[in-house]
């Protein structure tokens, strides 16, 4: 068990921010944290960091606690994206990573190496504040990178970026997952979720409401989609046994169900109304079971 | 300690190369040149003046003369030239700059002199010409009541007069007046020092604490190594600035070779400097600094803009002043009970206590006493200050106020 979070239980006063937690993240797995804001994820991640010691339980890395001993093996990207403002690209880069004991010869290679592959070499020499946000956000995460973490925590890394970035900065971060690291991170796109992660957790409240491997949370979910696509109104199938849920769509319509029997009686039926162009049973998709779970959308 | 050089390096190289720095410092420097070449810089401008005329309305016509006489004994540049223009001409002189200045004179029981000239601010002329005509006045006096050259000038002698202390701590006049410069100096200094530097520390910890960098160095590095390798930066920085401006001042009064310079040497006690009234400084600007500046980070650790920084010093700023103020009404009365007190008072001591070392020749032990008395508080403040901002610099709100810390304390818990 590389990352292991242990009934761990966080408390600000009488409000308790994380509650009875538990969390285990394999060495070199992706393990995707969802939550609406204020669920915990942020606290979570700072008791993870040593930020925030546990009102109870306990966090270990590779069995021991974690604490400033362990920076050198840790990279964190924060919520709120923080660098200095005023200080260059690359002298920062490079000072962060000397906090976290690299040398500054090896810092250096690595800053370059990184501002290459984000297609951004000629920003080294630039200040943080004349740079995009987008263009930040990658600094931020070069920043989390550079020195070769074992353990990377990425608190919503993606947001407030356009598809292509996104798409880089993924691909990235793949790689360091490729190379052996273990990485946890919080995403407000479930999509991301879905593509990137091993495993997930759900939050609400300071708990865990789902957790698991993607497919087996989906799987024990116990309810399925049924696409349907056709030129027809469609409102009729909903009288369907066993259909517990309609939803139209532009084209057609998604149906819930619990039964995959149902969905030949979908068929059936659909076939009876017309021309049928798509029909198709889905997975759950994560936005659904989040709804389920949490009884409200996801942010 | 790798990581806490790295900070110190950062916090001293990032503050040294910003452009307000060095501009301050090169500017203060520049100052004690100009201050120092003033009296050469004013005379080079003056030196077109020289050989004033002084219109005199004389009736009697024989005051003339002797005011000349009167006039260059005292190597004063005025010439004084009798004049025919009434007073309404004289005026209008004036206004149209033709005429700088002109004296009417009477002679009666005594002489009745009135001395006009452009504006009142000129101190020098008016001066001169005040003496020479009080000179006449005694010159005169003393003739009708008979008295010989000689027994006039007895009669203007001064009497030897000094003064003496009894008490053991007291210094003798004559080593008073010239320390009494010298420490006027030293404590604007450390006053400057402790406000100017621990404010650097402040706006430091909230500007990183505003652009949320902060979470990201303290889950690099421990926020107490942070805060701590910070504050050696400022103050190694402080240090080197003020070495700069300490030799920027040296030499500028040394190579201006005025007359003034020589005067500001002895006057503030320069002449005959005591090397332990330095070390003193030195000492007690240090640990002045270390107090604010451990204060000021802790201050700085409970706001989330820099804007509420200043809000939040205020507190401070106010036992800084409060204590220049005792420090300096204590220059004039260094053995008042209220300096003695206040100079074991962690926060006033830095400069009162080094206000009596340098005017006064107190038993080592107080000094060191208020020295045991500041590490200690530096070391509870130290240890507190470090766990308020632990959890201080995660604190992110709009509430900005002293109440603030005990909530830092409590997020920065162990359990």
């Amino acid at each position: 068990m590389a990352l292991s979070v242990e009934h761990a239980t966080k408390k600000f006063g009488d409000f308790t921010a994380v509650d009875n937690l538990s969390l285990s993240v394999e060495e070199g797995q992706m393990h995707g944290f969802l939550g609406a804001n204020g669920a915990g994820k942020t606290t979570t991640f700072r008791m993870i960091l040593g930020l925030l010691d546990p009102t109870q339980g306990q966090v270990t890395w590779n069995g021991r606690p974690i604490t400033y001993e362990s920076s050198p093996f840790i990279g964190y990207l924060p919520e709120e994206r923080g660098l200095y403002p005023k200080m260059k690209v690359e002298d920062q880069l490079i000072y962060l990573a000397q906090l976290r004991k690299m040398s500054k010869e090896d810092a250096k290679k690595e800053t370059a190496a990184w501002l290459e592959r984000f297609e951004v070499p000629h920003y080294a020499d630039k200040k943080v504040e004349e740079l995009s946000k987008g263009n930040q956000q990658k600094i931020q995460l070069i920043a989390s990178l550079v020195h070769k973490p074992s353990l990377i925590i990425l608190d919503e890394p993606f947001s407030g970026l356009d598809p292509v970035n996104v798409g880089m900065l993924k691909s990235a971060i793949m790689d360091v997952q490729q190379q052996g690291a273990t990485i946890v991170f919080s995403s407000h796109r479930m999509d991301h979720v879905e593509e990137l992660c091993d495993d997930m957790s759900i939050l609400d409240h300071g708990k865990v409401v789902v957790g698991g491997s993607i497919r087996e949370v989906k799987r024990n979910f116990g309810k399925q989609n049924v696409r349907i696509k056709m030129d027809r109104d469609l409102t009729s199938l909903s009288q369907l046994p066993g259909v517990e849920k309609y939803t139209g769509t532009i084209d057609g319509a998604v149906l819930q169900i619990t039964d995959e029997s149902t969905a030949d009686l979908i068929l059936t039926e659909s076939m009876k109304l017309g021309q049928l162009r798509h029909f198709s049973i889905e997975e759950p998709s994560l936005e659904e079971i989040f709804i389920a779970k949490v009884g409200k959308a996801y942010a | 300690m790798h990581s806490f050089w790295i900070i110190f390096k950062q916090a001293f190289m990032t503050k040294a190369r910003t452009k307000s720095f060095i501009i301050t410092t090169v500017i203060v420097a520049a100052a004690f040149f100009l201050l120092a070449n003033l009296p050469n810089i004013i005379e080079s401008f003056s030196n077109d003046e020289d050989g004033q005329v002084l219109h005199v309305i004389d009736e009697s016509g024989d005051l003339v003369p002797q005011l000349q006489r009167q006039l260059e004994q005292s190597d004063s540049d005025i010439q004084a030239m009798p004049t025919q223009m009434s007073e309404d001409e004289l005026v209008q002189g004036i206004t149209e700059g033709t005429i700088e200045s002109y004296l009417v004179i009477e002679e009666g029981q005594t002489l009745s002199a009135r001395y006009v000239s452009e504006t009142a601010n000129e101190i020098g002329a008016g001066f001169d010409v005040e003496n020479a005509v009080q000179a006449i006045q005694t010159a005169r006096t003393a003739e009708r009541l008979g008295l010989s050259g000689a027994e006039a000038g007895e009669l203007f002698m001064p009497a030897e007069f000094e003064r003496e202390a009894v008490s053991d701590s007291s210094k003798t006049e004559e080593e008073l007046s010239q320390a009494r410069g010298l420490v006027y100096v030293l404590i604007l200094l450390i006053y400057v020092a402790v406000i100017y530097y621990p404010n650097m520390i402040a706006m430091e910890v909230a500007n990183e604490k505003s652009s949320r960098v902060m979470e990201i160095l303290i889950s690099s590095v421990s926020p107490v190594k942070h805060m701590f390798a910070k504050i050696a930066g400022i103050g190694t920085l402080g240090i080197v600035q003020m070495m700069i401006f300490g030799i920027a001042g040296y030499f500028a009064f040394k190579t201006s070779g005025s007359d003034m310079a020589e005067g500001f040497f002895s006057v503030m006690g320069f002449s005959e400097i005591k090397v332990s009234t330095f070390l003193f400084a030195v000492l007690f600007f240090l640990l002045g600094y270390f107090l604010y500046a451990v204060l000021a980070a802790l201050l700085g650790s409970l706001v989330s803009r820099t804007e509420d920084v200043q809000q939040l010093m205020l507190p401070m700023m106010f036992l800084i002043i409060i204590s220049s103020f005792i420090a300096f009404s204590g220059i004039g009365m260094p053995e008042a009970s209220y300096v003695t007190i206040s100079s074991y008072i962690p926060f006033f001591a830095p400069l009162v206590m080094f206000l009596r070392v340098g005017m006064l020749d107190i038993p080592l032990w107080e000094p060191l006493l208020s020295i045991a008395i500041m590490l200690l508080t530096i070391g509870v403040l130290g240890w507190f200050g470090a766990r308020v901002y632990r959890g201080g610099v995660l604190m992110y709100g709009s509430s900005q106020s002293l109440k603030d810390i005990g909530k830092a304390i409590s997020l920065g818990n162990k359990k």
